[in-house]
């Protein structure tokens, strides 16, 4: 048999890449406005934000939970550049009133670096010390914000979505450009992703994750590369948070507190942290649940305030809590788990290696 | 006497003690020693005029009143913080499980105290510490406790006893459990707010301190009073670091915990049931979370979403003191409340928006620089 032959699944995941990219093309003739506008656009932008976190746990095995910050930050770093002062400005904030154009490079460039930096502080460790490392880079950033009036404050900046620049042009009047903006930023993140992970960095990435001490052993430096692929999840993370700023106007400490935090895991996760799709459809099943079960009240454990509503964020951890338990790799790990032969095994985590393996 | 002569540098030796290598270090030492002389001599109080050197108490030379009124106020928001970090630090350095919940506890122990305390009292929102005696502050506290170490015990033992060895799995359920947990906070406490929007809004309750401590105490040094209520604090936080050295090194249990931490596997090998050293210190832990939040509580208030400031102060200190220890608890206690209370305290108010409000990059900084020399923490073991 040919080995280059594509096997049944490859067959079956490319036919279905291949509709959905059609589908979502095509979405804004016969979807109604709020499922491109929000939902779908959500889920581009929110899996272009899960993506990084992926990237990051599927070939660097590091777990962060600092890549909501480093969205929120590129947003404020945007947000702070782009917007003018004097009438509707009453948000916070700098209010430069710089080129768009010039603030939206200036959002990737200083949230890469800062991205560096956390990668740096953090590179030496490893699994489950990095997840509470980065735990850590998350909640000082919200607080950072918060305290800091110059910047940001607690309410944040606003109407971002009004300084985009010339050659996007008005994106509040025409949501479906947008759209397609989102959806094609998506599209290049993971066809980046894809090439990166082949490049030689990409390949030694891969070893840092499996056997850090054995790379570190044969001359490769295992903090250099941990701290290049944060730098790179990093720059993921600016382009959605900066396709967030876009799309909500308003980027705040709120949409980057430990629940905001905790939410992208959580789509990551249902999606499943070993494969680059999972980003997207972890987040389209968490975003049509919030959508959809929102309002919805269990007797008992719901608090019927008008504000949420419902009891969404029980629901969504009794979820998470089942995906954990019964498939740790997420949906995509259930249906990788379709194909895989002789009995069905719990799969083992790839995404975790022992974790206590400081090198440097 | 040759061995002795090998140990004595050489002039070579001690010039590659001075090389690039060492670089950072030095510049490490000589911000800490800037920012020591800073807070103690070079500060001067703010006059309204704007200056790096301004600052609104002044250096410890210029105002020593308030510098060790300071130096207090660290030291008892450190012994809270080692009251709930060191039962973060318990389970982390025997199950290696990051008990994300950990805040959750905290703060589902302290409403709990609190809701019993209202009861107790039969009292309305807030209570003069007058109305309060020692068992209307006692009770609560030991019902509490006992409530957040089964909450825990009931985690461990029908979700993460049977994933033990898969860390990152344990550390989603534990995340999991937060998430419910902080949203069924907001369902059901405090129950005398009336709508989930009210809840939602961050209703602070307190818990009250009793009557008795309710003073502030002459320290004859300087013309400092200081409130007892703290003093007390610092008291329950000795308390309980001596408590769990006693049991950590003085029991059985303790023994086979510490073992357990060196080498799981060796200690099950040798026929002790390891299981049972596991349940033992997550109640523990869990116990403590709930101990701190009765102790803060009363000092300051609770309200939702102090589990992620609660989760974030014992990650802080675990990781700065070093994972597993119990040492390196209270180091971390005290490193982390002094840079976080002397950095909000001395930094200059240079301007309408500077800098007290950047005092949260010190705690990024303390990790940054911790991590950097030491990726294990200041008492964490290597490996």
């Amino acid at each position: 048999m040919n080995p280059r032959a594509w096997t049944t699944k490859q067959q079956l995941e490319r036919g279905m890449a291949a509709v959905t990219i059609v589908i979502a093309a095509l979405a804004p003739t016969f979807l109604n406005a709020n499922w491109t506008n929000n939902i779908l656009t959500e889920t581009f932008l929110f899996g272009l934000a899960a993506s990084s976190l992926i990237f990051l746990s599927a070939y660097g095995g590091m777990v962060s939970l600092a890549q909501t910050a480093l969205a929120g930050i590129s947003g404020i770093i945007l947000g702070n550049i782009v917007t003018q002062g004097g009438e509707g400005g009453v948000s916070k904030g700098l209010h430069l009133g710089w080129d768009p154009t010039l603030g939206l490079v200036l959002a990737i460039l200083g949230t890469t670096a800062i991205g560096l930096i956390f990668g740096m502080v953090a590179a030496r460790s490893a699994g489950i010390y990095f997840l509470m490392i980065t735990l850590t880079f998350s909640v000082i950033t919200t607080y950072f914000l918060g305290q800091v009036t110059n910047i940001s404050g607690f309410s944040g900046i606003s109407s971002i979505y009004r300084f985009t620049p010339s050659w996007i042009g008005d994106l509040v009047g025409h949501p479906n450009r947008l759209y397609y903006i989102a959806f094609g930023v998506a599209i290049f993140a993971y066809l980046l992703i894809r090439y990166i992970v082949r490049t030689p960095f990409g390949i030694t990435l891969q070893g840092v994750r499996d056997e850090p001490v054995r790379m570190a052993s044969l001359g490769y430096n295992v903090p250099l590369h941990r701290t290049l692929a944060f730098g790179f999840a990093a720059f993921l993370a600016s382009l959605a948070g900066i396709l967030y700023a876009w799309w909500s106007g308003t980027v705040a400490p709120g949409n980057v507190d430990l629940p905001e935090t905790i939410n992208l895991l959580v789509m990551a996760v249902i999606g499943g942290l070993v494969r680059i799709e999972g980003a997207w459809v972890g987040a389209f099943a968490f975003i049509v649940m919030r959508d959809y079960v929102r309002d919805f009240n269990v007797p008992g454990l719901s608090f019927g305030g008008t504000l949420f509503g419902g009891s969404f964020n029980t629901i969504i951890g009794i979820i998470f809590l089942a995906i954990v338990l019964v498939s740790p790799d997420g949906l995509m790990g259930l249906w990788g788990r379709l194909f895989q032969s002789g009995p069905l095994s719990r799969s083992k985590q790839r995404s975790a290696p022992q974790a206590a393996d400081p090198v440097g | 006497m040759s061995a002795l002569a090998a140990r004595i540098p050489t002039r070579e030796q001690l010039g590659s003690y001075l090389t690039l290598r060492k670089a950072p270090l030095l510049v490490v030492l000589a911000l800490v020693v800037f920012a020591f002389s800073y807070v103690l001599f070079i500060a001067v109080p703010g006059t309204g005029a704007y200056s790096w050197r301004a600052t609104t108490f002044g250096s410890a030379v210029h105002d020593p009143g308030s510098f060790i009124r300071i130096t207090l106020d660290s030291v008892t928001f450190a012994a809270a913080l080692f009251i709930v970090s060191s039962g973060f630090a318990l389970i982390f350095g025997l199950m290696r499980v990051v008990n994300m919940a950990h805040g959750s506890f905290y703060l589902l122990g302290g409403y709990i105290a609190y809701e019993i305390q209202q009861t107790l009292t039969g009292q309305g929102f807030s209570l003069q510490g007058t109305e309060v005696n020692t068992w209307e502050w006692l009770i609560p506290l030991v019902v509490a406790a006992p409530c957040i170490a089964v909450v825990g015990l009931v985690t461990q033992q029908s979700f993460l006893r049977w994933n033990q060895g898969q860390e990152l799995r344990q550390a989603l359920i534990t995340i999991a459990i937060s998430v419910i947990i902080a949203d069924q906070i907001i369902a059901h406490f405090p129950r005398a707010a009336s709508s989930g929007a009210q809840r939602f809004g961050g209703s602070a309750v307190d818990l009250t301190w009793p009557g008795w401590t309710d003073r502030f105490v002459n320290l004859h040094v300087a013309g400092v009073s200081y409130s007892l209520a703290k003093l007390v604090m610092l008291g329950i936080g000795l308390a309980v670091g001596i408590g769990l050295w006693l049991w950590l090194y003085r029991t059985k249990t303790g023994m086979i915990i510490r073992a357990g931490v060196d080498d799981q596997k060796m200690t099950a090998a040798l026929g002790v049931n390891i299981q049972r050293a596991f349940a033992i210190a997550f109640a523990v832990g869990s116990a403590l979370a709930a101990l701190g939040a009765v102790v803060w509580a009363s000092q300051s208030n609770i309200s939702s979403g102090q589990d992620g400031q609660w989760l974030l102060n014992s990650l802080v200190v675990v990781i700065v003191g070093g994972m597993g220890s119990i040492f390196g608890a209270a180091a971390g206690a005290i490193l982390y409340a002094f840079v976080a209370d002397f950095s909000a305290a001395y930094l200059p108010s240079a301007g309408p928006n500077c800098c007290g409000s950047y005092s949260i990059i010190f705690t990024f900084v303390l990790i940054a620089l911790v991590l950097a020399f030491r990726p294990q923490g200041l008492f964490g073991r290597p490996g």
